[in-house]
């Protein structure tokens, strides 16, 4: 497999070319700047997409000498086993809830951010405070809401004094809850990025447009739904996208919070892959989930692009 | 008349709502973080007292000598330090190199090639994990600080290179061009005009780079086996299995983890976030 990227040599130097002013090497100069990018893509991009597909057409793939063609037979495999549809159902629960609440939260405490009613030192404090979450490796998120959640835990201690609850809930070990509390701590990590680009977005509405909309009689409510809201529309639909993708990405957080359990309550798609590969060691089956994976995020990108597009 | 009267009562009522809701939000985004400092200055024993308390009367930096003087620890993080330093460094290198390309050359494909590093960021690393680890072995890298870095490259050189083409052509082509009318090429115009005016974006690219890095989670799992090779994020899943929930040592490992990203953060607060949105917004 490495041949592959050894078979393509990296163009002449750019040196070269400018000194004999040789038009071929002078069109040569930019794919000399290229070449280790291009050399990275193939190796980390190309060629692990080859191999994936390949693996996932065989049996018996990286862990013996000798793997065979085993057709779609990993395929039928994998969409047919019923951990697997739990997943792919957990996964779109888990990146659609997260996705609107992440746009919620962002957007609301985005335009309180943007408030002229605030001074800038009130607003640099809690803008700091606001980003906090996102500052934190899933790894470390992870530890804190295991932390907060344990049965005798702060959560359930300020749950009880408020009456909400009588008993101490196992919030991450009954498969009723479980997905809805990974879910909210997804949400929490993930609005700030949402906060910081609706942020930038607002910034830049012009101020004359809530002045017309004043001078026409708006109030606060229609010139939210009038103006603020078409304004923001092109940045609200690519980070929409983007946050579906990135959460279905979403793996650390699941695999140190629940490990996908209980009862396969909190499995998706990337922990279920992950499983199958790691764990079992079943890698062309894994490989046959990882390429449905991938196929399910590239419509999602194909969205993305076509958004792009149209701005 | 009466909206006069009016107008300022309204705006004390919003401005009360307002502080409330920020107030509120500001919980909501606080208190975990402050859990976690306050735990790690408990004793052990004290982490489920009923009622809980911020601050116990047996407040000590106990669980901080714990993880600082203990050598697998401190592996980690030397880990993790040397993994997330060489993949910022390689990737703005490689990174400053294509976007010279992609700002001041028109060359046949530039679109295309652009379309597929955007399209990199899409591609989930739970499909690229398992050929990668079907590669690092066979390159001999499995369980090695080169098969981390170069995996990492994949998260990180597409970023780097939309956000540098971005900077660059913020910046006015006359600069390089005034090199090569005095007998330069376009390698001297780039290492010696283009890059040291860019510094700020260089910081901007090179901070988000090594907290990609240092965050990593999936490949430093995967691609890594013995406890000396793994980097921070992994080393607290150890901390979580191995010591049976040593709750002070994991939130101060935690805090201990988080202060290289949470640093260069505070610094490059302003400069980051305006690298970022342009860069991710605009992409």
């Amino acid at each position: 497999m490495t041949s592959l990227t050894v078979e393509k040599p990296p163009p002449a130097e750019p040196e070269a070319p400018t000194r004999t002013k040789n038009t071929l090497a002078k069109r040569l100069v930019p794919w000399g700047y290229l070449s280790p990018t291009v050399v990275l893509i193939v190796l980390l991009m190309v060629v692990p997409i080859i191999m994936v597909i390949s693996y996932s057409f065989r049996d018996n793939v990286i862990v013996q000498e000798n793997s065979v063609f085993a057709g779609f037979a990993n395929y039928t495999e994998v969409l047919t086993d019923p951990d697997f549809l739990a997943a792919l159902k957990n996964t779109f629960i888990f990146i659609t809830v997260s996705m609107v609440a992440h746009l919620l939260l962002g957007l609301g405490f985005a335009m309180m951010l943007n408030s002229g009613m605030l001074s800038g030192v009130t607003k640099a404090i809690f803008r700091v405070v606001y980003v906090l979450p996102w500052l934190f490796t899933i790894a470390v998120i992870a530890v804190i809401w295991r932390l907060l959640l344990d049965p005798s835990g702060v959560v359930n201690y300020v749950l009880q004094t408020l009456g909400v609850i009588s008993d101490g809930v196992n919030w991450l070990g009954d498969p009723g809850s479980a997905l809805w509390v990974v879910t909210f701590v997804n949400i929490w990590s993930g609005y700030p990025f949402f906060m910081i680009s609706l942020l930038a977005g607002l910034q830049g509405i012009p101020g004359e447009l809530y002045e017309a909309a004043s001078v026409d009689g708006a109030n606060p409510w229609q010139k939210f739904w009038n103006v603020t809201i078409p304004q923001l529309r092109p940045v609200i639909i690519s980070m929409a996208v983007l946050d579906l993708i990135w959460t279905s990405q979403q793996f650390a957080l699941i695999w140190m919070m629940t490990g996908g359990g209980p009862l396969n309550s909190t499995e998706m798609l990337s922990t279920f892959t992950y499983k199958l590969a790691f764990s079992e060691y079943e890698f062309a089956t894994a490989s046959a989930s990882a390429v449905v994976v991938l196929l399910l995020t590239m419509i999602l990108a194909f969205f993305y692009v076509r958004q792009q597009r149209e701005r | 008349m009466t909206t006069a009267t009016l107008k300022p009562r309204r705006r004390l009522v919003a401005k009360t709502g307002l502080i409330i809701g920020l107030t509120l939000g500001g919980l909501f985004a606080g208190l975990p973080v402050l859990w976690m400092l306050s735990t790690s200055f408990k004793p052990n024993g004290e982490v489920f007292a009923n009622p809980p308390k911020l601050i116990s009367e047996n407040f000590s930096f106990d669980a901080y000598t714990a993880i600082l003087g203990n050598g697998a620890q401190l592996r980690f993080f030397l880990n993790s330090y040397i993994v997330a330093i060489a993949v910022t460094i390689l990737t703005l290198l490689v990174a400053v190199l294509a976007s010279y390309a992609f700002s001041r050359f028109t060359f046949p494909f530039a679109k295309t090639i652009n379309a597929v590093i955007v399209s990199v960021q899409a591609v989930p690393p739970i499909t690229l994990v398992i050929p990668y680890f079907g590669l690092v072995v066979a390159l001999g890298l499995y369980n090695t600080y080169p098969g981390l870095i170069l995996t990492h490259m994949v998260f990180t050189l597409p970023y780097a290179i939309i956000m540098m083409t971005a900077y660059f052509n913020t910046l006015p082509k006359e600069l390089d061009e005034s090199v090569k009318v005095d007998g330069g090429n376009s390698w001297t115009a780039l290492w010696r005009i283009l890059v040291p005016i860019s510094v700020p974006g260089l910081i901007a690219v090179g901070v988000y780079t090594f907290m990609i890095s240092w965050n990593e989670y999936l490949f430093a799992l995967a691609l890594t086996r013995t406890d000396d090779m793994r980097t921070v994020p992994i080393g607290i899943q150890l901390l979580m299995g191995q010591h049976s929930y040593e709750w002070n040592q994991m939130m101060a490992m935690s805090i201990l983890g988080s202060i290289p990203v949470l640093v260069l953060f505070l610094i490059f607060q302003r400069r980051f976030i305006g690298g970022l949105t342009s860069g991710a917004v605009k992409a």
